[in-house]
C-alpha cells in the first residue's frame, strides 16, 4: 500500500514518526506553513520557518525513504498581525522554488477584513505562479467560512480545480464538491472527524477529487491516520484501488497541476545529487 | 558539474533554448555595471536570472541543476551580494550549488560566512559541499579542523574534502584531534571510522597524497 498524506506538520514531529510512517506506507508528503503553536512577532521568523521546509524537513524526510514537498503562505491566523503581513510581499521569491507545491494554507479564520486581503491576494499569487492552493476551512462557524470562501474563490483567477478545500466534514462536504474543488478531510483522534466517519463519506459521495490527511502536528494528533483510514476502508468493503485512489492518485493529481513533484526519493547521499532509491509507493 | 558543451550535447531543444536565454541575462547582469556598484544593489532587487537559477532543475532536469546553477554564477560573475542572497533565501540545492562555485568567483575570502554557515548545518549535502576547494583555499587551521571533524561525526565521505592531503601534511594538531575522537569511540565500544584513519596517515609530515573525488 502506498500512501500520500496530502497535510501534514513534520516540522513537529520526531524521527521516530518518520519510521513509523514509512512502516504504515507513507511514501510522500505535503507540508503547508501553518502557525506553530506560538504567534511569530516579524516576517524573519517566517522566513527561517520557510528554510526549514525548503531544506531540512526534506533532508530529514528523505533519510527515511519519504518524498517531502510543501506549501508557503501567510496563515489566516496570523494575517490579522500587522507585524506578520509583510511576508505577503516576500512569497513571491519563494514560490518560484522546485518543492513548493501549492499555495497555503490560506483561508479564513475568525473572517476579518484583514484575511478577506491576504486570501484574494495569496490565491492571485497562485494563480500567478501556476500553483494550486490549499485552502484551510475555518474550526468556528465553519460552514458560513466554507461558503464566505467559495465566494472568493469564484471571484478570484484561481479555477476551482486547483482549489483544495480542507478540514471539511458531514456538514460541508456538499457545498465544497459542488464548488468545482477538490475536498480534504483531516482525521483526528478525537471528535472532529474519525476514520468511520470518512467512510461513510465515502461511499456516500464516492472516492472522485476527495484526499484525506492527518493534519498531525504539536497538537494531539496522530500521523498514522491516513494508514487508518485506508484499512477501514477495506474493512468497509472498498477496493485497494479505491484505497490508492484516495491516499495516493488524488493528491498525486491534485499537487501535480503545479507540475513539481517530484516522487522518487533521493537517498540523502552528499557527494552527488543523489541516487533513486526507491518509486513512490513500491 | 557538467561543462556547457556537454549540457548543450544532453539538454534537449526547449531546455537548451531556456539555458541560452538565462546564460545571456546573466552576462547583461555582469556586462551592465562594474562589480563595486552591483554590491550596493538593493536586496529587494534581484536580477532576472536569479529567478531562473530557482528553476533550473525544472527547466533543465533535476540532474543539471547543480550545473547550470554553477555555470549562471560564473556567466554573471556573481558579487558577493548575489551569492549571498542566493544562498540565504535559496533551498538546500540551490545553497549546494553556490558553495560549490565559490572558488570560481573572484570574491577572495569574502563568501568565508557563507561557508562557516554550511558547516553549521546538519545536512550533509551542505557539509559535504562547504569543503570544497574555497574551503581548502581560504579556511584558517582551526576551522578547516573543525570542518574535517565535522565529515567524520556526520559521514560524509572525506574524498569531499578538496586538497585533504596538502593540508592535513604535517598538522600535529589535527593528528591529535583525531586520536582523542578515536579514543572515545573506542572507549565508548563503537568503530573508529575507516576515514579517521585515512586522514590520520595523511596527517604524518612526509604522506603521499591521496586521491580525492572531482565534483
Ligand atoms: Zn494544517
Amino acid at each position: 500500500m502506498r500512501i500520500f498524506d496530502p497535510h501534514i506538520h513534520m516540522t513537529s514531529r520526531t524521527t521516530d514518526d518518520y519510521r513509523a510512517m514509512y512502516d504504515a506506507g507513507v511514501r510522500a508528503l505535503v507540508e503547508p506553513s501553518f502557525w506553530l503553536g506560538q504567534p511569530r512577532t516579524s516576517p524573519a521568523s517566517f522566513f527561517d520557518y520557510f528554510d526549514a521546509l525548503l531544506g531540512w524537513e526534506p533532508f530529514r524526510a528523505s533519510q527515511y525513504g519519504i518524498a517531502h514537498h510543501c506549501t508557503l503562505a501567510l496563515n489566516p491566523k496570523e494575517a490579522n498581525d500587522p507585524r506578520c503581513t509583510p511576508v505577503l510581499d516576500a512569497l513571491p521569491r519563494y514560490l518560484v522554488k522546485d518543492s513548493v507545491v501549492a499555495v497555503g494554507e490560506i483561508g479564513y479564520d475568525s473572517m476579518t477584513p484583514a484575511e478577506d486581503h491576504a486570501l484574494a491576494a495569496q490565491l492571485q499569487l497562485a494563480a500567478d505562479h501556476g500553483l494550486p492552493a490549499l485552502v484551510h476551512t475555518p474550526h468556528r462557524d465553519k460552514l458560513a467560512g466554507l461558503h464566505r470562501t467559495i465566494d472568493v474563490i469564484r471571484e478570484s483567477n484561481l479555477p476551482p480545480e486547483f482549489v483544495l478545500l480542507d478540514h471539511l466534514n458531514e456538514t460541508t462536504v456538499k457545498a465544497a464538491t459542488d464548488s468545482g474543488c477538490w475536498a480534504g478531510f483531516s482525521i483526528y483522534p478525537d471528535t472532529k472527524m474519525d476514520e468511520d466517519r470518512m467512510v461513510t463519506i465515502l461511499q456516500n459521495h464516492g472516492t472522485e477529487k476527495i484526499l484525506v490527511n492527518s493534519a498531525a502536528d504539536w497538537g494531539k494528533s496522530d500521523p498514522l491516520k491516513t494508514r487508518k483510514v485506508a484499512d477501514a476502508m477495506l474493512k468497509a468493503g472498498f477496493t485497494e484501488d479505491d484505497v490508492d485512489q484516495v491516499l495516493w492518485r488524488n493528491p498525486v493529481a491534485f499537487y501535480g497541476q503545479s507540475g513539481r513533484l517530484q516522487l522518487d526519493v533521493l537517498t540523502p547521499d552528499p557527494l552527488h545529487e543523489g541516487n533513486s532509491i526507491l518509486r513512490g509507493g513500491e | 558539474m557538467t561543462a556547457r558543451k556537454e549540457l548543450d550535447a544532453e539538454l534537449g531543444g526547449t531546455a537548451r533554448a531556456w539555458l541560452d536565454e538565462a546564460l545571456a541575462e546573466a552576462a547583461h547582469d555582469a556586462a551592465a555595471a562594474p562589480d563595486a556598484l552591483r554590491a550596493e544593489v538593493s536586496p529587494c532587487a534581484s536580477p532576472p536570472w536569479e529567478l531562473r537559477y530557482a528553476a533550473a532543475g525544472r527547466h533543465c532536469g533535476p540532474e543539471h541543476a547543480d550545473s547550470v546553477r554553477s555555470l549562471l554564477l560564473v556567466e554573471a560573475r556573481a558579487p558577493l551580494s548575489s551569492v549571498t542572497r542566493l544562498y540565504e533565501q535559496g533551498t538546500a540545492a540551490e545553497r549546494r550549488a553556490v558553495l560549490l562555485t565559490l572558488h570560481l568567483l573572484d570574491l577572495g575570502d569574502t563568501a568565508l560566512p557563507l561557508v562557516e554557515d554550511a558547516l553549521r548545518a546538519n545536512d550533509t549535502r551542505l557539509v559535504a559541499a562547504a569543503v570544497g576547494p574555497y574551503a581548502a583555499d581560504h579556511l584558517d587551521p582551526h576551522a578547516w579542523r573543525h570542518a574535517v571533524l565535522k565529515c567524520l561525526f556526520t559521514e560524509v565521505p572525506v574524498a569531499a574534502v578538496a586538497r585533504l592531503a596538502d593540508r592535513a601534511r604535517g598538522d600535529a594538531e589535527l593528528a591529535r584531534m583525531l586520536d582523542d575522537f578515536a579514543a572515545e569511540r573506542t572507549a565508548a565500544g563503537r568503530p573508529v571510522p575507516e576515514d579517521l584513519r585515512t586522514v590520520l596517515a595523511l596527517t604524518a609530515p612526509t604522506a603521499a597524497p591521496a586521491p580525492t573525488e572531482e565534483f
